[in-house]
């Protein structure tokens, strides 16, 4: 079976979150997500693996495989690692140059965009930016 | 009979009132608690008319202009500097500067009295409790003229260790530089104390006053301080507006910061003579309806009086200390004996950023993470807090809110 695109799990993660109305239960669902995240091993929390911008710490790492990029992460504050756990689940195995290029729409749909805008200092911008450098770093690797 | 005399009571209704933005739902039609004024204060309708009646009626340059608008401004501008000298019992109203607010007030010092009063070898001493802009700019100057920083630490109450201080003074110390109240913890810290163990030792102080000026009575003469500097925006003035006061011998001795229009005497390609005080001090057009709207501010806490605002100030501080202190599993960070309006806290190993989300969302304004103090985190061996800080217009209600928000909070990370 072909892998969902990341546009078909974005779409999955909007229709979840459609299920709640309100708030409180979204952080609840958020906050769950997060516990499912990929870990990242302990030996990598290091400064070159933290994402600056964010309010909590967050360290994020990828591996790269047959042009697939997956990608590895934690918090130490339990929303934000929500949030990084939607990106994750989104991006990861899909092909790097997808990810480079995705839109992300799908954030300001699930009915947290207060809480999800680029300008909050959740990271959120910061975190994507170093994902789609992942991807960028692991594209170019692969031409050549 | 004369009926006896009897101070006005501190009505925190009407005061609510005269402050629009207090007015305001957020989200879902909740009514904002706002509990993050040690970051900013809200802005009672006084000092926004002021503002609006400069730009619409007043506006004009000062200090230059022959015509009509511009001496009306220039005197009005004027008249602002001398509300803000009685305000800190200045000596001299021209010991009153102008600046964009505390951090340029302490950049200021840095660079004019840094370059020309410190050395390589030299010593400065600022505290653990530290608003990085009474750090940074001290780190910057050691840096360039080879100085070292020697920091007075605190004990884990957040109280300052008197005794370290005094052991770190010495003849090389050529300033000392200490925030009045702590911006992330509250404490009120002994500054009169520290300035006359410093003054023993003909050692200057500069005062860091950003978080006193909305809270606390200032007398800049009876605490004998030789520089004292603080913000208009957290003390219900405008942005973009605060003071450095210097004593009159320091501000004539120490040269100019910037230059450019409004602080010359006289300009040739040759060289060029600087004004007179406070305006050698002031390069530029300043920010005239900040001025005002200073003045303004003051007028408002002023009529109010400070007795009356300290008093309720004290009880809501009491208040909140106890109700959030008895939640189970909160952590109080900062107990000192003498505090001012702020409630540091962690809940349980709950993140301060997954409580203050939470928080926000129930229409609850609180900081949450380092508060610029990031040293201090440091020697608390925390991330950082959940911090609330209080104004005048807060009141029991607000503390009950967050109160009830905290255990909305653990409710959701349990």
């Amino acid at each position: 079976m072909a892998t969902p695109s990341i546009a078909e799990r974005a779409q999955d993660v909007v229709e979840e979150f459609a299920l709640f109305d309100d708030w409180m239960g979204k952080y609840e669902y958020l906050i769950d997500l997060g516990k499912d995240v990929p870990a990242i091993d302990d030996s990598f929390k290091t400064p070159d693996y933290r994402i600056h911008g964010c309010q909590s710490q967050v360290w994020l790492r990828a591996e790269e495989q047959d042009g697939r990029v997956y990608f590895f992460a934690d918090s130490d504050a339990l929303i934000t690692k929500g949030l990084i756990s939607l990106l994750v689940r989104v991006f990861t195995g899909q092909p790097a140059s997808d990810i480079a290029t995705a839109q992300l729409e799908f954030l300001d749909k699930i009915g947290l965009q207060d809480h999800l805008s680029a300008t909050r200092k959740n990271g959120l911008a910061a975190m994507v930016k170093r994902m789609k450098q992942y991807a960028l770093l692991f594209s170019a690797t692969v031409r050549n | 009979m004369p009926t006896p005399r009897t101070s006005v009571a501190f009505d925190v209704d009407a005061v609510r009132a005269a402050f629009p933005a207090l007015q305001q739902t957020v989200y879902d039609e909740l009514p904002l608690i706002y509990l993050d004024n040690a970051a900013t204060a809200q802005k009672p309708r006084v000092v926004l008319d002021r503002m609006a009646h400069y730009y619409a009626v007043e506006n004009s340059n000062i200090h230059r202009g022959v015509h009509f608008l511009s001496q009306q401004a220039t005197d009005a501008y004027e008249q602002a500097r001398q509300t803000v000298a009685r305000f800190i019992n200045a000596a001299h109203t021209h010991e009153v500067i102008f600046t964009r607010g505390t951090t340029e007030a302490i950049n200021l010092i840095a660079s004019s009295y840094g370059k020309t009063q410190v050395s390589a070898g030299d010593e400065l001493v600022v505290s653990a409790l530290e608003h990085h802009s009474n750090l940074v700019p001290w780190q910057m100057l050691c840096e360039e003229v080879g100085a070292t920083l020697r920091i007075i630490p605190i004990h884990d109450d957040g109280s300052l260790d008197l005794d370290a201080y005094r052991s770190l003074l010495s003849e090389r110390t050529k300033l000392v530089a200490v925030n009045h109240i702590s911006n992330a913890l509250g404490t009120i810290n002994p500054i009169a104390q520290i300035i006359a163990d410093a003054h023993a030792l003909e050692i200057p102080v500069l005062i860091d006053g950003a978080q006193a000026a909305p809270h606390a009575k200032i007398d800049v003469r009876a605490l004998d301080a030789d520089f004292y500097c603080f913000s208009s925006h957290k003390m219900f003035g405008p942005t973009g507006i605060g003071v450095l006061y210097g004593k009159e011998a320091w501000l004539n001795a120490l040269p100019p910061y910037q230059g450019g229009g409004d602080m010359i005497e006289q300009v040739s390609f040759e060289r060029s003579t600087y004004d007179s005080l406070p305006h050698k001090f002031e390069a530029g057009t300043p920010h005239i309806a900040g001025g005002l709207g200073l003045a303004a501010a003051i007028d408002f806490m002023e009529s109010l009086g400070h007795d009356a605002i300290e008093a309720h100030e004290r009880e809501v501080l009491a208040y909140a200390t106890e109700r959030i202190g008895n939640i189970e599993g909160v952590r109080l960070i900062g107990t000192a004996p003498q505090k001012a309006s702020v409630v540091s806290f962690l809940v349980g190993d709950i993140h301060p950023y997954d409580a203050g989300t939470i928080l926000d969302r129930l229409g609850i304004a609180v900081r949450t993470g380092h508060h610029c103090a990031q040293p201090l985190m440091d020697r608390l061996g925390i991330p950082g807090t959940v911090r609330a800080s209080f104004a005048l217009y807060n009141t029991r209600n607000d503390v009950d809110a967050l109160a009830d928000g905290i255990l909305k909070v653990k409710q959701l990370f349990a």
